[in-house]
């Protein structure tokens, strides 16, 4: 066979082929590396042609997976080689072996730019390659204009111009400013008449990432894109070089269409038309056939335009043929038709009205649960899970409980939580879900997270008229042989709980039922053991009258454990023996758990955060979450109840922790358990392990138990609590504590909340100062990204330690932090930059956790920051043209909603629109005829609304200007929700007198909904 | 970003190529690589041409010894990739004449310039043979 044109490369990579093993291969390559190495040393006597050779050796190990830590500076070297084959092995080593933060490729700059804007067109090819894979921002900035010169250039041809158009597309995802809209919309249209199916391609993608950003900016290149579908179905002016299997370009069919997704709707009549004509023939006309690149192609052009009539949401016929190809396909034989029908029906049941017709389909896609393919069968589990209602929740789920016990451990875990959530939102009856829950720990034990016995626990506690049936079938799972752990949990807690109402069935006497719990303890693990003892203890309260054998059992187990090393089980072992002695007082201790709060499933809220990507977690994504975690990040699985889980490293500090944090310092300092005497009740605190994976439901479950009738988070509420401390809080506590101890020793400068509320309408400004530090935010907020940047800003000539920053989020954003040092200089000022980015419309505010040393003053303080709803419009006239149809059509709630607002702060009209327009609400003038009455617009981003049109319209009385007639509208019930509230509190806002930084009265908000209290970045907004 | 990366591994799981359009490092990419081909060779031909691995789509082919990975995002369409690595393969087999695993691997600059014109920033910028090899040809000229 023909050789490589370089003869010791080709020796090498024989050589290597045919190493015995994975020892002699290394041996071989760490021969040729130290090679290499010496090579390059004695630079000077390398030709040019040596260095490409050596190079694509590094490149050919670095391939095979061994790491290449020098000779980037020759491969970066070669760049500027003046022949063109050195520098084409520079520029592709270069970009393979190096990413865009690296240091040399900054010395590459100059070069490259020269290469763009040279003369010598097949090096105009190469520099662009090389900057659209891995140009970072810097380039960005150096070398935009020239990129885009060339793209819209008429004197360069196609083969630089399509390059040039994917580069621009690198650099504008590094600086979204390079490409600035206003003109650049226009050539984009232009660009989209281009003949040059290569050029068209890539420019193609290029308007798809411009659009998918904002639409807005591009309705004009809307019909183009439409005209490039045309001219596609129609082959006309399509050269054969581009028709693939007599398919015209079939990716650039599939690109056009997807462009096509990003805008919101096609208004223009003639252009619906054309679409809809271009996208009922393929609908018609793709038959199966032999070819299989043939099939595939023409299938990979239907699946999109399926995509985009399910987008456009066209007229039931046409949906009604889409739902019945996407059946026909998930019955076909071949696989990848399959998988994908299956896939796009579950993308399908986005559109409302199809559902019913999806569902005949139910028992073929149960086959699919059962094909021999993984990827088949997780697409059908999708698919069921998003089709399930209550009509069909019985047959689907017993399906999916069928299945676990054979389905693949990959699956599994999955599968379980997505029977359990559907078991809980569609039971047909109470016990059906107890009796689903408890197939599925019984049957995949391992794989039911600690959630979904806890939601089972929390439903049985709540519904009386359940208990008597959980417990049954508890009891009679103990019965089983081998048992999962959780079981035993489950069970133990059920009957601690509820065994008394079985008393009189056989088997169920209290002692029958201890010892077939006691049977299991020697085969639990630690985190159990406790769940048992509670259990123990309260079987003995309900056994009535005492038995004095079974008493003596159960205390002996106690005393056993009252040296267990386990903090925990040591804690409750002494605690119930002590109760258990009391006889009485047990009673109301021990009794009964208080119903749960009602909430939203945590499981439901699982299943949502990880909807985006249901295969496993990615890797990479993790490890940079645990990078940047050290600035910290918190997630938004913060528990409704009030105490958010420790984040991995630790920081996140809540105030309302701080009791059992003392317990617990003190717990381990001294080891010894706290059993805290109050007015002679004995009181109970258990304190969670810090291993607990949830703290919230354990919190619950497993934490104090009833303490005369307390809830779980009452201590802290208790004033009797301090005192009850106090005695034995020593140092040592208050050293884990000293938060609450010794802050608010500083009094702020100036009013927070108006800071705040002034921060609301504009970009930048003062968020908080104090005779220590000042805070100051910069903002740019751009579609549902937001960039804040905090300057923490040291006024003194000492500097300040222990800075801390931490962000709690509210769930429908998403912040990240960057790295905030410890110590801030003298005098100086250190910028944190704050990313945000808007998931969905809501009014929920972010709180800044912030807290530093200044000599022995600790001071923390909680800011609200201003990344509220308003930060996420941008103004839009509407003409009258486009505003009457829309507001038409948006009619009645929930998308349009109408509100008398009373109690409003008196203000002339003037001032009101002036509100509105900083608010970022643009007012129409003359829209309203009634001259007492105001109209505005806006558009609303988030990742879930994308662009989002609002309007709003206000009727004043000018006889009674504290009362007005609120109606707003848009596509979104949420966000029309959202914004009506926000308006509302714009409207009656009433600044809070100025106080400092000790708890204010928790209505900073008053119109803010009861169940914001729930929203821990509520709460702490309400410290404030 | 529509493609990640483009993998030719063969069956004893050696990479012959490899194209990342995202940075990671050669750690990830080891294991990265090891995973997918361990799970694509598992897979028989009745099975579907699509893989989810980690947050990838995997869309693969087989051709004799040697796989054709492409990760993808869900933004992909998965019929479109796997045609157009019936492209990739065509065209080099237009440059080879019946491309092998062995051209691949000795011509590893060759391939990687075909790729490499198809390709860039993770969206497809070529679709035609002709245009795609002309500047290897031109290349092969001067030297």
């Amino acid at each position: 066979m023909a050789l490589s044109g370089m003869r010791g490369l080709s020796v090498f990579i024989s050589d290597v082929r045919n190493c015995q093993n994975k020892e002699l291969e290394r041996l071989r390559v760490d021969k040729e590396l130290g090679n290499i190495r010496t090579r390059f040393k004695n630079e000077k006597g390398l030709t040019p042609y040596e260095k490409k050779k050596y190079v694509w050796k590094m490149l050919y190990i670095y391939m095979l997976g061994y790491d290449v830590d020098f000779g980037h500076m020759e491969a970066v070297s070669l760049i500027s080689a003046p022949k063109y084959p050195e520098k084409q092995v520079g520029y592709i080593v270069t970009s393979s072996l190096l990413n865009e933060n690296h240091d040399f490729l900054r010395l590459a700059i100059n070069t490259v730019r020269n290469d763009i804007i040279g003369r010598n067109e097949t090096f105009q090819c190469l520099a662009l390659t090389l900057v659209g894979n891995i140009g970072g921002r810097e380039f960005a900035e150096s070398l935009a204009p020239d990129v885009q010169k060339l793209l819209i250039s008429s004197s360069c041809r196609p083969l630089v111009r399509k390059k040039a158009a994917l580069c621009l597309l690198r650099l504008y995802r590094k600086n979204p400013d390079v490409v600035n809209v206003d003109g650049w919309s226009d050539r984009m249209a232009q660009l989209l008449d281009e003949r040059d199916m290569g050029v068209l391609t890539s420019s193609m993608s290029l308007f798809v990432a411009l659009v998918s950003n904002n639409h807005e900016a591009y309705w004009s290149c809307l019909p183009k894109c439409v005209k490039v579908l045309e001219r596609l179905a129609r082959n006309q002016d399509v050269p054969q070089e581009y028709t693939y299997y007599g398919i015209p370009s079939p990716w650039l069919q599939v690109k056009t269409m997807r462009a096509l997704q990003y805008f919101p709707t096609v208004e223009d009549p003639n252009t619906r038309r054309s679409l809809f004509e271009v996208l009922q023939r393929v609908l018609m006309g793709t038959d199966v056939v032999k070819n299989v690149n043939k099939n595939n192609a023409s299938h990979a052009v239907l699946f999109e335009a399926l995509a985009l009539v399910m987008h456009l949401d066209a007229e039931k016929e046409m949906m009604s043929q889409c739902v019945a190809l996407l059946g026909k396909f998930i019955a076909v034989r071949e696989p990848n038709i399959r998988y994908l029908g299956l896939e796009n029906m579950t993308r399908m049941l986005m559109v409302a009205d199809v559902q019913d017709i999806i569902k005949r389909h139910q028992a073929q896609i149960i086959t699919s649960l059962k094909d021999p393919d993984i990827s088949i069968r997780r697409r059908a589990l999708d698919l069921l899970y998003g089709m399930c209602d209550v009509s069909n929740a019985k047959d689907i789920v017993e399906e999916l409980l069928q299945y676990l016990s054979t389905a693949d451990f990959a699956m599994r875990e999955e599968l379980s939580l997505k029977a359990a959530i559907l078991a809980e939102k569609f039971a047909p009856d109470l016990s059906w879900y107890v009796d689903v829950i408890l197939q599925l720990i019984d049957k995949a034990g391992d794989f039911v997270s600690d959630d979904i016995w806890f939601r089972v626990v929390q439903f049985v506690t709540n519904n009386e008229d359940l208990q008597p049936y959980a417990a049954m079938k508890a009891r009679e799972y103990l019965d089983k042989p081998a048992i999962h752990e959780t079981m035993v949990k489950v069970s133990a807690y059920i009957l601690g709980e509820y065994s008394h109402l079985l008393a009189r069935r056989p088997g169920c006497s209290p002692k029958e039922i201890f010892s077939i719990i006691h049977e299991k303890l020697p085969t639990v693990s630690t985190s159990t053991i406790p769940i048992l003892l509670s259990t123990y203890a309260k079987i003995l309260m309900h056994t009535q009258p005492p038995d004095q054998d079974l008493q003596s059992q159960i205390w002996t187990i106690f005393s056993k454990y009252e040296s267990c090393i386990d903090a925990e089980i040591q804690q409750r072992a002494v605690e119930y023996h002590a109760l258990s002695m009391k006889g009485a007082a047990l009673m109301d201790i021990l009794a009964e758990m208080p119903k749960f709060p009602e909430r939203q499933s945590s499981l439901i809220k699982k299943a949502e955060d990880s909807e985006a990507d249901t295969a496993e977690q990615s890797a990479i994504k993790l490890r940079a979450q645990q990078q940047s975690s050290n600035a910290l990040v918190v997630t938004d699985q913060r528990p409704a109840n009030g105490t958010p889980p420790v984040s991995q490293l630790g920081l996140v500090k809540v105030p309302i922790m701080s009791n059992e944090k003392i317990i617990h310092g003190q717990d381990q300092s001294t080891g010894e358990q706290v059993v805290a005497h109050t007015n002679g009740a004995l009181t109970i605190m258990d304190p969670q392990p810090p291993s607990t994976p949830s703290p919230d439901l354990l919190g619950d479950l497993l934490g104090p138990l009833a303490i005369e009738g307390n809830t779980g988070i009452a201590p802290q509420s208790d004033p009797n609590m301090g005192s009850g401390f106090e005695g034995g809080t020593n140092a040592d506590a208050l050293a884990i504590a000293p938060v609450e101890e010794q802050t608010n020793t500083v009094q702020p400068i100036g009013n927070i909340a108006e800071r705040f509320q002034a921060l609301c309408l504009k970009d930048s400004g003062v968020l908080y100062e104090d005779p220590y530090i000042q805070i100051g935010i910069k903002a740019e907020w751009r579609v549902h990204h937001g960039q804040l940047v905090l300057f923490l800003g040291n006024k003194n000539i000492a500097p300040l330690n222990s800075v801390q920053a931490l962000i709690l989020p509210p769930s429908h954003l998403k912040m990240e932090l960057s790295l905030v040092p410890e110590t801030i200089p003298p005098r100086a000022q250190v910028q944190c930059p704050l990313e945000v980015i808007n998931l969905q419309p809501s009014r929920d505010v972010a709180v800044l956790d912030f807290s530093y040393k200044f000599g022995t003053h600790m001071v923390n303080v909680k800011l609200r920051l201003p990344a509220v709803l308003n930060k996420f419009f941008q103004p839009i006239t509407v003409t009258a043209e486009e505003f009457f149809p829309q507001w038409r059509s948006l009619s009645g709630p929930p998308l349009k909603l109408q509100e008398v607002v009373r109690g409003v702060r008196p203000m002339l009209l003037a001032e009101m629109v002036a509100l509105f327009n900083s608010l970022r609400l643009m007012v129409c003038p003359g829209l309203d005829p009634n001259a007492n009455n105001l109209v505005a617009s806006t558009t609303f981003y988030s990742e879930s609304t994308r662009a989002m049109l609002c309007l709003i319209r206000i009727e004043t009385d000018p006889a009674d200007r504290t009362q007005l007639r609120m109606t707003v509208a848009s596509g979104d019930p949420t966000l029309t929700y959202e914004l009506k509230e926000f308006i509302k509190e714009q409207l009656v806002y009433i600044p809070v007198p100025s106080r400092s930084a000790a708890p204010m009265p928790p209505q900073v908000r008053p119109t803010s909904p009861p169940n914001a209290v729930l929203d821990p970045g509520a709460l702490l907004a309400g410290l404030l | 970003m529509g493609i990640r990366f483009v993998l030719m591994v063969n069956k004893q799981g050696q990479t012959r190529l490899a194209q990342y359009y995202e940075y990671l490092n050669l750690e990830e990419r080891r294991a990265l690589e090891g995973e997918i081909v361990r799970k694509c060779l598992a897979r028989n031909e009745h099975q579907c041409s699509f893989v989810e691995h980690r947050n990838y789509k995997v869309v693969y082919r087989r051709y004799a010894s040697l796989f054709f990975l492409v990760g993808v995002d869900n933004e992909e369409n998965e019929l479109a990739i796997l045609e157009f690595i019936h492209l990739l393969v065509e065209t080099m087999d237009r440059h080879f004449g019946n491309v092998c695993e062995l051209d691949i691997m000795f011509h590893l600059e060759k391939a990687h310039f075909m790729l490499e014109e198809m390709v860039m920033n993770g969206c497809i910028v070529e679709t035609s043979k002709s245009s795609i090899l002309s500047p290897i040809q031109l290349m092969e000229k001067a030297s």
